[in-house]
């Protein structure tokens, strides 16, 4: 049985991943009640971005030999600017229909990107070096970690201290704060909406990149499904935490984080292969009891 | 020239038509009350002019622009602040970022950050309660603190024109008694216009100023708010006697 510790960091360091992905989803949703499904394969892309189009196994990394304070602003820009690409060429189109339009026009569009990819990379799963300082292990209190997972919750950290200073300190995340409570209110006041739009998207976008950039140092594998499984997990998160609080999503990004690793220990040794229907169960449980979330957003607002 | 201007306005949703043709013109810095019924389509009419339906038909002109189908925050940009029906504070905001939130429109110009502290130390010299709570969440607040927060936080945008829907509602009157006190001091200091809602016309000639009778979605009457309330037509217009 591994030390407590360790089990301690692989929750933290998976409720990481969950609370980023979480936090993209939330973020768009604040502002205009669209649960963008597109977001895991926005993460898949910006792996993609660091290789050369190719078939083969081993790619000709391209962007990816990047040193490291140039890869990591790269691969954010990239998520962003998809991110904002998105909502220029899609769902700007869709901002009055209903929501249920939007869903589905967000699954069109994971499709599009994730088809993309395909014709350019195929299936095949790629090997991808990136940040491989990353992977040795270092020792803590005794114990040998991943640097990796020490790394990934810091910058979990950083991104979530970050966004509270932009959303608390500066005049676009006022902006966003009240019209993610209520847009048309927010209008009215000379806010204008596709600034706050596009800034909620660049934000998502910017978490996909990192959400990208630590799995795939995690991995070492660029996969074109890399994203769904982390979008899954973090839509469900979001639900949760209730749709439209940010602080829920992050919440409840790190419980299901928690909840998953601790089955992975607790659960028998027959079960654990099955381990994610005992988290989506603990999650219908949850659901059964506070249908609202377990902080509820003042979601049902208006859109734009 | 006129402040703002309407001509034929329709508004409809779906089927129902809520306001049918509305002409009307409103002078800088005057005070214009409309009045009327439940579902008459007072609140349609203001939601037109701040652009948060678009009309169905007709012509808006703000401050010599043809605002007709534009976006609010264009609107709000050209000089109308909103005060809608219901108040729609930001619940979890603090009452000085509410204050602040319209202020953004200015931002970039030359003295903005020095204007905004003006506007802010007048808005708590005008309602002082709001200083005292000015941390507070916004969402705590009482019905007439939130109304007060409200004409406070359209007032930081400095408009030329303000429309506020039903001031009074759900409000003991001696709170509306000072938020019209305020009202009125306000008119008295700044070149600022008010378009007003209420449902009834006490207030309209307790204040005084221009008055219109709307009712199923048209203008019945329209002039001095003194004379108006006491006359025999507004009764009959208002209840719409001899009508059947
Ligand atoms: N969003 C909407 N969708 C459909 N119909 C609406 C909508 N808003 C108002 N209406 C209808 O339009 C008509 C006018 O409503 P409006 O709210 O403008 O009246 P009002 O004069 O403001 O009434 P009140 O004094 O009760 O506030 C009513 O018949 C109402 O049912
Ligand atoms: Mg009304």
């Amino acid at each position: 049985m591994p030390g407590l510790l360790q089990i301690l960091l692989d929750a933290l360091s998976l409720g990481s991943l969950y609370a980023l992905g979480a936090l993209g989803i939330a973020l768009i949703f604040g502002v205009m009640r669209l649960v963008n499904f597109a977001h895991g394969d926005v993460i898949a892309f910006c792996i993609f971005a660091l290789l050369w189009p190719s078939v083969d196994v081993v790619p000709i990394v391209f962007a990816g030999q990047l040193p490291w304070f140039l890869l990591i602003p790269f691969v954010l820009a990239v998520g962003a600017g998809l991110s904002v690409l998105a909502e220029l060429a899609v769902f700007r189109r869709f901002r009055h229909a209903n929501p249920a339009t939007m869903m589905i026009a967000s699954f069109a569009l994971g499709f599009v990107i994730r088809y993309f990819l395909l014709m350019l990379f195929s299936s095949r799963p790629k090997s991808v070096q990136i940040l491989p300082g990353l992977s040795q292990p270092v020792e803590l209190l005794g114990a040998r970690i991943p640097l990796l997972q020490v790394v990934t919750i810091l910058v979990t950290i950083a991104v979530l201290l970050a966004l509270v200073a932009v959303l608390r300190r500066t005049r676009f995340g006022l902006e966003m704060r009240a019209a993610a409570e209520n847009f048309t209110m927010a209008r009215m006041l000379g806010v204008r909406a596709n600034r706050v739009i596009m800034g909620a998207f660049a934000m998502s976008g910017a978490l996909a990149g990192a959400i990208a950039l630590i799995l795939g140092s995690q991995t070492g594998t660029a996969d074109i499904m890399m994203g769904s499984s982390i979008m899954l997990m973090a839509f469900i998160a979001t639900v949760i935490g209730g749709l439209g609080s940010l602080f829920g999503a992050v919440l409840a990004g790190f419980l299901l984080g928690g909840v998953s690793v601790a089955m992975q220990f607790a659960l028998p040794l027959e079960a654990r292969p099955f381990r994610d229907a005992f988290v989506y169960g603990a999650v219908i449980l949850v659901l059964l009891w506070r249908p609202q979330g377990l902080l509820s957003g003042r979601a049902a607002k208006e859109r734009v | 020239m006129s402040l703002l201007s309407l001509s034929n306005v329709t508004v409809r949703y779906g089927r129902l038509t809520a306001v049918r043709g509305v002409s009307f013109t409103m002078a800088e810095g005057e005070v214009l009350f409309v009045t009327g019924p439940n579902g008459a389509g007072k609140s349609s009419l203001l939601r037109a002019v701040a652009g948060v339906v678009a009309p169905a038909g007709g012509r808006i002109d703000l401050a010599d622009h043809d605002i007709t189908g534009r976006s609010p925050e264009t609107i709000a940009r050209l000089g109308l602040s909103m005060v809608p029906e219901g108040r729609e504070v930001f619940g979890s905001l603090s009452v000085e970022e509410n204050l602040l939130v319209g202020t953004g429109m200015h931002a970039g110009t030359r003295g903005w950050r020095a204007r905004c502290e003006t506007d802010l130390a007048a808005v708590y010299a005008t309602f002082p309660i709001l200083k005292d709570r000015r941390r507070s969440q916004a969402g705590l607040l009482s019905g007439g603190q939130q109304q007060m927060l409200v004409i406070g936080r359209a007032l930081m945008t400095n408009p030329r024109l303000m429309a506020i829907d039903e001031p009074s509602l759900g409000l003991a009157p001696n709170i509306i008694d000072q938020v019209y006190d305020r009202l009125t001091e306000l008119r008295r200091h700044r070149a600022l216009a008010l378009l007003i809602v209420e449902q009834s016309s006490t207030r309209a000639m307790m204040v005084g100023g221009r008055m219109m009778l709307m009712r199923g979605g048209e203008i019945l009457l329209d002039g001095d708010a003194r004379a108006l309330g006491q006359s025999e037509a507004m009764q009959s217009a208002y209840f719409g006697y001899g009508e059947h």
